[in-house]
């Protein structure tokens, strides 16, 4: 928000709580690597590490959610001081569940180590590495966008999209061969479809927060629409 | 005359205002202002103090012509016919255009003479007929149920929020078209308030009102259009919906968000 407002505490209760938005931004994209890593090295300590985190980034969307609505019952928000607060209550619904995609990594990793199989077989633990780079860049570009309130670059976001999508479908395919040629990776290929599918949300999560952003800076919500008309929408 | 239904509002205009000019002598009050305001609609104006708001509603019954060096320039078409140079006496167009004051102004008489005497005089009514319509402005105003049985005692004797719910039955008490709110809520505690802004939703099944308020927030919740003004400028003018959530000016903005100043 660049210019202020005559009470200087609103404007520092609003900056406070996008500062918070951020850092539950943070803690989401370093649990989310962290899953990850877990994944291809198949780390059981930093897979627990990760559930660990789970909990705090339950409890920040809790409190952000509380400050929102106190700040709606005493500010009475109008315009785009409105459109921020429904925008950060969607971000940090969206953020959170980035940490359920990470959690549910973390688990798979877990049960893929506690099973044994991950060691007995070659599973194409390179590529989902390469998927989740593209989450993990789309999701931080999201974040900064939200940071400097950058129409730009969340545009950027929703351009990218299809690049994790057509990953997730390429993935999808392999995974299937593997199945095919081999029945005994059969159980550990399925827990990668999910792997795969949970990479793929953060991607899709990251295109939301994207779109609250532009919700934000033009007021018009972007949703469900093709990039081209969303382009003919902004400008 | 040209009666337009503006194509945005989607809803015939009751007044329409053409190029507008007001001055205070010298001083240029209201600056070419254009604004159509829609029939059984609840339409706010607001702005910070001194840009015209409460001059421009005082245009729309002549109530400027009390003072001799205000003048209007520009049209004011009630229903197509020009207020401004309309021909009739201007206590008729007070009773179409009714208003209402900031401060409750109740005459110093009883609460059913308070209602009865601008009634004498527009009609003649049968004193049957007359309690009857002094029962209806009092029901449609709200405050019967707390006044029925002391209609005799006097109006002032009432709370503020009475006082002006009174005003209010006063003003339908004529069946005006139109009435005008002047900050009708500036000296009543949020209960009162609340009534009367009741009391505002209920009235434009009748009625088209307008309403001036320094209380933003006031405007959202019960208005249907607002417009925002500023230095004797219209800025914008729009579903209050709308205004409120995406204004299209970025003074607008600065006003509403609390960033004027």
């Amino acid at each position: 928000m660049s210019d202020k407002h005559l009470s200087t505490q609103f404007d520092a209760e609003l900056s406070g709580i996008s500062t918070r938005v951020l850092e539950m931004g943070g803690l989401v994209e370093s649990q989310l690597a962290q899953a990850v890593h877990a994944l291809t090295q198949l780390g059981h300590e930093v897979a627990a590490q990760v559930l660990r985190a789970e909990e705090r980034v339950n409890t920040m969307e809790i409190e952000i959610d509380r400050d929102l609505s106190g700040i709606i019952a005493r500010r009475q928000p109008t315009a785009r001081d409105l459109r921020l607060l429904i925008a950060v209550s969607k971000t940090i619904g969206n953020l959170e569940r980035v940490g359920d995609e990470a959690a549910r990594i973390a688990r798979v990793v877990q049960r893929l180590i506690d099973t044994g199989l991950s060691s007995r077989l070659r599973l194409p633990l390179g590529d989902l590495d390469y998927e989740s780079s593209l989450a993990l860049a789309q999701l931080r570009k999201a974040l900064d966008a939200f940071a400097r309130l950058d129409v730009e670059k969340a545009l950027e976001v929703l351009k990218s999209d299809n690049l994790i999508d057509q990953e997730f479908e390429g993935l999808i395919r392999k995974l299937i061969t593997y199945m095919m040629e081999d029945p005994r990776t059969i159980s550990a290929s399925i827990d990668l479809v999910f792997v795969a599918k949970a990479i793929e949300r953060v991607g899709d999560h990251a295109k939301n927060i994207a779109e609250v952003i532009i919700y934000i800076v033009k007021g018009t919500d972007v949703r469900h629409n093709s990039l081209a008309d969303v382009e003919s929408m902004v400008r | 005359m040209d009666v337009k239904v503006n194509p945005q509002l989607a809803q015939k205009s009751k007044l329409a205002v053409r190029d507008l000019n007001f001055y205070y002598g010298k001083f240029h009050a209201l600056k070419h202002i254009n604004l159509d305001v829609p029939e059984n609609r609840v339409t706010a104006f607001i702005g910070p103090s001194g840009c015209g708001k409460s001059t421009l509603l005082r245009t729309f019954n002549r109530m400027f012509e009390l003072y001799p060096d205000q003048r209007a320039e520009g049209q004011i078409l009630l229903d197509g016919d020009d207020v401004l140079k309309s021909r009739l006496d201007v206590s008729l167009v007070r009773a179409k255009i009714g208003m209402v004051f900031q401060k409750p102004t109740p005459f110093p008489m009883s609460i059913y003479d308070n209602i009865a005497f601008g009634v004498r005089l527009f009609e003649t009514l049968s004193r049957a007929d007359m309690d009857e319509r002094i029962e209806w402005a009092l029901r449609k105003a709200a405050l019967w149920n707390e006044v029925k049985d002391k209609l005799d005692q006097s109006g002032s004797g009432l709370s503020g929020g009475q006082q002006q719910r009174l005003c209010i039955a006063r003003g339908i008490a004529i069946k005006p078209e139109v009435l005008l709110l002047d900050e009708p809520c500036s000296a009543l505690d949020p209960i009162s308030t609340g009534k009367i802004e009741e009391l505002i939703h209920e009235l434009k099944n009748d009625y088209t009102v307008v309403i001036v308020t320094h209380n933003m927030q006031q405007a959202a919740r019960c208005s249907d259009y607002t417009a925002y003004m500023y230095l004797g400028d219209l800025v914008e003018f729009g579903p209050t919906g709308e205004l409120f959530m995406k204004p299209k000016k970025k003074d607008t903005e600065d006003y509403i968000t609390g960033r004027f100043g």
